[in-house]
């Protein structure tokens, strides 16, 4: 049997049954990483000798009947999440040799959890950008095809759940960093409510839009570790104070009834015909297991992209200021404090990273804050708005992840914007704070995946994992896999 | 509003970004082509649409103020640059 084929709840049940290890599974996975991640450029640092003791300490936990569903289950984080004692750089030179002194939130949930951690997984640098070829290390690549890219910023993790080299990921998701890059790749990406996971620890981008959320091989994987990393927590203010609902055991009730809102800002003239054509025939599948198809509308959608660049990039500007040289990470020496700062950063970031942080302090400067940065934050208020609306007639809305498969790499690397509109269908969830969920529907004639996107209201993640397992169980897409 | 590239110096100024004349130039275009973009916002009407774009779904969960024990002073010093006697060195700011 190949045990890194095998999903978080086959393993699970494997390692609770004593019918394999934690280590012999966590030895194959670095086995396997030995062999592809060269290729793949799937991890940027490898934890192999943290990850056989935490193995041992978990076959120990297991033998005494005192595991949890994740106990010795080797998974992998996002390179984001700061790891006590392990280098976190969140794919940046200015953080290249940065060794953090404690556990981000979610990092110390999975470790209590008795998960094993095989290592830190590439991105775009900072979680800005949609390919992962802002990685300032190495791409990471798609494993369904090594010349195009896996999607971003959580590339990584997507390419190493996609290509077995990890049980399940964390990543982040600011405009669509958790399902975009899912889509692409063929496996199931979960943001949640904006509130529902801590992001204490987790390197900042745009604290108002930034969530962490699972990879996963199917959708049963993404309920397991979404209940493992939520909950409320003291150092996150922001992290919501409300019950976490036992989301494994709310997948298997049906899509009877189930309302589904179709926006038609979504299905558009021009779309990539394969992929419109997989995200109907997946809505079609949900209609004969009984669900009822309504149409919506999600009128301030055209705008999203705007505001999304506008808002994310300030808030990007003011919290990338923290990298001056000073604490940690990078310096470069100069003779007065401003030029070490200027110097520091201007070595540490990289071009995509410094262009977003111009425009985000662009928006913001004296003259431009009322025409850009406070009428963004209007024109977010109304698109919340449309969904709150929408949410009155449906229970989830459906739309395509992605305008187009994965693409090859350097094809939109020379031009910023037409990267940006690659979020175009994911980037709104982050607006208004919602949760939303992309789950594999199909391949193109090119073997390349395609992912539905299904969003829900506010802290319902269990109504779109309910969706998408009963999806995912009446298409059978999963079983494929990338061949590598 | 067009973006000049004097305007470019200025905010990688304020950002404090060492730019190049050749970067600056070609952040500039770029600049440009993405608030070329964004400036379709100006359509919009948002008179009524107030500025509650910030508030996220649940109330904030304040902490109670109490203090708890915190990093020693070894731990946080480990990731700075340059350090002597438990203090982070920087170069010289007073003259």
């Amino acid at each position: 049997m190949d045990l890194t084929s095998l999903t978080v709840h086959e393993l699970s049940a494997l390692l609770q049954k004593r019918e394999v290890s934690s280590v012999e599974v966590t030895s194959a996975y670095l086995k396997r990483i030995a062999s592809l991640n060269e290729r793949l450029g799937a991890y940027i640092t490898v934890t192999d000798v943290e990850a056989i003791a935490a193995a041992k300490e978990a076959d120990k936990r297991l033998s005494s009947n005192t595991g949890a569903p994740l106990t010795g289950v080797p998974i992998s984080v996002k390179d984001i999440f700061c790891t006590a004692g392990v280098r976190t750089t969140c794919a940046s030179k200015i953080l290249e040799n940065f060794i953090p002194a404690y556990d981000a939130a979610i990092v110390a949930k999975l470790k209590d959890a008795g998960a094993v951690i095989l290592g830190k997984n590439n991105m775009d640098e900072f979680a800005m950008g949609s390919s992962t070829e802002n990685s300032a290390f190495f791409p990471a690549r798609n494993p369904w095809d090594l010349q195009r890219v896996p999607g971003g910023s959580s590339g990584g993790s997507a390419s190493a759940v996609a290509a077995d080299l990890s049980a399940a990921s964390v990543g982040t998701d600011t405009g669509g960093s958790i399902r975009q890059p899912a889509s692409c790749c063929g496996v199931v990406g979960l943001k949640p409510t904006y509130g529902r996971v801590s992001r204490y620890g987790m390197i900042a981008f745009a604290s108002s839009l930034d969530q962490a959320g699972p990879i996963t091989k199917d959708v049963t994987d993404a309920a397991i570790m979404l209940a493992a990393i939520a909950g409320h927590d003291p150092l996150d203010s922001t992290s919501v104070d409300s019950s976490v609902p036992n989301f494994p055991g709310l997948l298997s009730r049906g899509v009877k009834g189930l309302r589904i809102g179709i926006p038609k800002e979504y299905f558009i003239e021009g779309m990539d015909s394969e992929v419109s054509a997989s995200v109907n025939n997946a809505l079609d599948c949900l209609k004969k297991e009984g669900a009822l198809a309504v149409p919506i509308t999600l009128p301030h959608t055209e705008y999203a992209v705007s505001v999304y660049y506008l808002l994310a990039t300030a808030e990007a500007s003011s919290n990338l200021a923290r990298f001056d040289g000073v604490k940690y990470g990078l310096r470069v020496g100069a003779a007065s404090l401003i030029d070490m700062y200027k110097k520091s950063r201007a070595a540490g970031f990289g071009p995509e990273v410094k262009r977003r942080i111009m425009l985000g302090t662009y928006a913001l400067s004296a003259g431009y804050y009322d025409a850009y940065y406070k009428k963004a934050s209007e024109v977010r208020a109304l698109i919340k708005r449309d969904f709150d609306e929408a949410f009155k007639t449906c229970d989830v809305i459906a739309t395509p992840t992605c305008p187009t498969p994965a693409f090859k790499l350097g094809e939109k690397t020379q031009d910023p914007l037409t990267m940006y509109l690659s979020d175009i269908f994911t980037i709104s969830c982050n607006l208004a704070g919602i949760p939303g969920i992309s789950v594999p529907c199909g391949f193109t004639k090119d073997k390349l995946p395609i992912g539905l996107q299904l969003l829900g209201a506010p802290f319902d993640e269990a109504t779109i994992l309910r969706a998408a397992y009963t999806f995912e169980q009446t298409a059978g897409i999963r079983k494929e896999k990338s061949g590598l | 509003m067009p973006i000049t590239t004097k305007d470019v110096l200025h905010v990688a100024d304020l950002a404090r970004l060492e730019v190049n004349e050749a970067d600056a130039a070609l952040y500039t275009a770029q600049l440009q082509k993405i608030l070329g973009h964004v400036e379709k916002l100006s359509e919009v009407d948002t008179q009524d649409a107030g500025n509650k774009a910030t508030e996220t779904a649940g109330t904030r969960v304040l902490r109670e103020d109490k203090a708890v024990k915190g990093m020693s002073q070894d731990d946080a010093l480990k990731n700075a640059p340059e350090r002597s006697d438990g203090c982070i060195k920087v170069p010289q700011i007073i003259e």
